[in-house]
Parts: C-alpha cells; sequence; structure tokens
C-alpha cells in the first residue's frame, strides 16, 4: 500500500483531469463554462477559483468525517462550502476588482455547484487527507483545463487575440465571442473530445 | 408608473436577460430535464413556486436581519441555507399533505435545491435593491423565462430524438449546438427595453 501510494496519487489527478472531467465528460458545473469563457483570463481566474474551493473542501470535509452524522451530512458540507465560497469571492473582489465586476455573480455561485458537493460526498467523505488533496487537486485541473480550452478556442477565434494581445489581424468570426457563440464552442469541443476517445477505443481494441 | 416598472422587470427577467440563454444559468437542470415536455412542463411549475417563495423569505431576511445587523458579507451561506431549509421543508409537508402532486413533482424538489437560479435570484435582488413587490416580480419573471426556454427546448429534443446526428455529437453535444441556435435568435429581443 505504501509503495503505490504515489502512484495512486498520480492516478487521482489523471482521473479528474482526463476520465471524469467535470465539464467534458460528466458534463455539470455547465454554467460558468459559457458564461465567463469569452476570454482566456477570465476563463482561467474562473478555473483557479474553482481549485481552490474544491481543494479546500475536500481537506476541511476529510478530516471531519468521523464527526459528522450521515443524516445530516449534506447540510454541513453545503455549510462548508458557502464559507470557502465567501472566502474566495471577498479574495476575489479585493484583489483582482476589474474581473470581479464581470464574473461576481457566477464566483458566488460556485456554492450551487454539483461538481464539489458530489467530490465531497463521494470521495472527501471516504478517505484520508491526503487522497482527498490530491482528488481535489484532479479535479479542479481538471475544470480550470476544461475552462481554459474553452476560452482559449472562443477568444483566439472570436477576437483573435490571447489574453489581451492581439495575435491574428484579420476579420475576427465575432459570433464565438457572442453569448451564443459559448454554446457552440462547448457543443462542437464536446463532440470533439468523444470523437477523440471513440478513435481511442476502436484503435485500442482492434 | 408603478405598474410599468414591474411590467418592464417581468420582460427583462423573462425575454431579455433570459436565465438560460443570456445569463447561462441553471444549465445542468436544463439539460437534464429537457428529454420530455412532461418533465419540461412539472419542473416549470415547481421551479417557479419555489423561486418565489425562497426569494420572498430572503428579501425579509436581508432587509430586516441582515441589513440591521450589518452581516450581508454572509448572504451566499443564509441565502443557501434559506433555500435548502424551504426545500427540504415543502418537500416533507408535500409528502403528508398531498401524496399525488408529490408522486408528480418530488423528485424535481430534490434536484432544485442546488440549482444555481434559485440562488441566483435571491443574490440579484440583493444586489439591485429591489423592494419587496419588486423582488417577487423579478422572481416570477425568471421562472416564466426557464419555462419558455425548458418548453421550447423539450420541443425541439422530442423531434431531435429521430433525427440522424453524427455519432460523436449525440446526446449533451447536439443539445448545446441547438441552445445556442435558439440563444442566437434571442439577443433580438435585447435593446427592447432600456433599463
Amino acid at each position: 500500500m505504501e509503495q503505490t501510494g504515489a502512484i495512486n496519487y498520480i492516478d487521482l489527478i489523471k482521473n479528474g483531469i482526463f476520465k471524469e472531467n467535470t465539464i467534458f465528460k460528466l458534463a455539470l458545473s455547465l454554467c460558468p463554462s459559457i458564461a465567463v469563457t469569452n476570454n482566456l483570463r477570465n476563463g482561467v481566474l474562473m478555473g483557479i477559483a474553482v481549485l481552490f474551493v474544491q481543494v479546500m473542501v475536500n481537506i476541511t470535509v476529510s478530516p471531519m468525517r468521523k464527526f459528522i452524522h450521515p443524516r445530516i451530512r449534506l447540510p454541513i458540507f453545503m455549510l462548508i462550502i458557502s464559507g470557502w465560497v465567501t472566502v474566495t469571492d471577498m479574495t476575489m473582489a479585493a484583489f483582482a476588482p476589474d474581473a470581479y465586476k464581470q464574473m461576481g455573480l457566477y464566483i458566488q455561485l460556485i456554492v450551487a455547484f454539483a461538481s464539489i458537493l458530489a467530490r465531497a460526498e463521494m470521495f472527501a467523505s471516504k478517505n484520508k487527507i491526503m487522497p482527498s488533496l490530491f482528488d481535489g487537486i484532479g479535479m479542479g485541473l481538471g475544470f480550470l483545463f476544461a475552462l481554459s480550452i474553452i476560452s482559449l478556442f472562443r477568444e483566439l477565434l472570436g477576437k483573435g487575440s490571447l489574453w489581451g494581445y492581439q495575435i491574428i489581424h484579420a476579420k475576427p468570426l465575432l459570433i464565438l465571442v457572442l453569448p451564443a457563440g459559448g454554446f457552440f464552442a462547448v457543443g462542437l469541443l464536446m463532440g470533439f473530445f468523444n470523437w477523440m476517445s471513440m478513435r481511442g477505443e476502436k484503435n485500442g481494441h482492434v | 408608473m408603478e405598474f410599468a416598472k414591474l411590467f418592464e422587470i417581468i420582460i427583462a427577467a423573462s425575454l431579455i436577460n433570459n436565465f438560460v440563454f443570456t445569463r447561462f444559468l441553471g444549465l445542468c437542470i436544463f439539460f437534464g430535464v429537457s428529454r420530455k415536455m412532461e418533465t419540461a412542463v412539472g419542473m416549470s411549475i415547481t421551479f417557479t413556486s419555489v423561486m418565489m417563495i425562497s426569494s420572498a423569505l430572503s428579501w425579509l431576511v436581508f432587509n430586516y436581519i441582515m441589513l440591521p445587523l450589518d452581516i450581508t458579507f454572509l448572504k451566499i451561506i443564509i441565502f443557501i441555507g434559506i433555500v435548502a431549509g424551504f426545500v427540504q421543508a415543502s418537500d416533507t409537508v408535500m409528502r403528508k399533505v398531498s401524496p399525488g402532486l408529490y408522486y408528480k413533482l418530488g423528485i424535481y424538489l430534490a434536484l432544485i435545491s442546488t440549482n444555481c437560479i434559485i440562488l441566483a435570484v435571491p443574490l440579484i435582488n440583493a444586489g439591485e435593491r429591489y423592494s419587496f413587490i419588486e423582488s417577487l416580480v423579478f422572481a416570477l419573471g425568471s421562472g416564466i423565462g426557464f419555462a419558455i426556454a425548458l418548453i421550447i427546448m423539450a420541443s425541439i429534443r422530442e423531434k431531435l430524438e429521430l433525427a440522424d446526428v453524427p455519432k460523436p455529437f449525440r446526446g449533451t453535444p447536439i443539445a448545446f449546438i441547438v441552445t445556442g441556435l435558439i440563444a442566437l435568435a434571442f439577443t433580438g429581443f435585447s435593446g427592447l427595453i432600456k433599463l
């Protein structure tokens, strides 16, 4: 058990990024994946906020798991989550006021993320603190990865820029930064990842 | 004058700032329950009523307890407590009082407690400092908007079941693209009313 520890942690992280990717595979917590991804900076900031909340919630729930009565576990988890979201919310408001003005509501709504509650319920409340920490990191990185890809795709094609710097000097596809474009972008990327994994399976079996 | 303002809030909340198509909230539920018309209608009814009552409760707590005590920074924790508590309570009451209704709408109640729109409405009400009536009307408008979105989507998806969609796009991806097209149509409403 001791020897396989290191490998397990890496597996946990990989699981969060690829196998159980919150957005592309589980199709959970979709709201911010469209709302804040019209430029890369907001997408990455949102991803980091979620990563932080997920990790902190996991390592708060895990050591307390023996003291929480199973009947009242969900309200307690919600309380822990909303506490950490409030911390994130106030930190963002203080240190990144410009970005906060655009996405403040979505930061506050991290509370209602099914994925965070689900990880607390399914993983952190059953495992020790170290695996929970790495599970949180994996799930959070998976979310950050998904948001970065979507926002990279949308900003590059929709505005021809990355992180605010102009890269492509041609008329951009304006539709991708419009609200409706977010749905197209996520739909296309999801289809693309499905196609990739289908191809992978086919090659693996034959 | 007063009435005109309320009417504006309803139109703005249901069409111009439609929660699903322009604010992108409640998408998990939107994609989850829009497969069948029947579930879509049931969800809309439950949703609107829960939203109105919980936003009324939150308004009372926000204005009579949190503002005087100067603890508005706790609004996320308190609002989610109110919503979750209310949903749990109505679940219990409904099961006792009208089992028939519970049998029909009970599953939606369980889904609602961690929904972002239900939480967003009190947060927006608090942010905009709406009056009590305005908050209620805003909640009603948002509910109508969500119902419109769900019913449009459900009627399209029932047809979509029969369509020959490329394999990697089946299920959620094609639903996203359809939603994108509807959202494009909904951008036509922007500028209808200047707020």
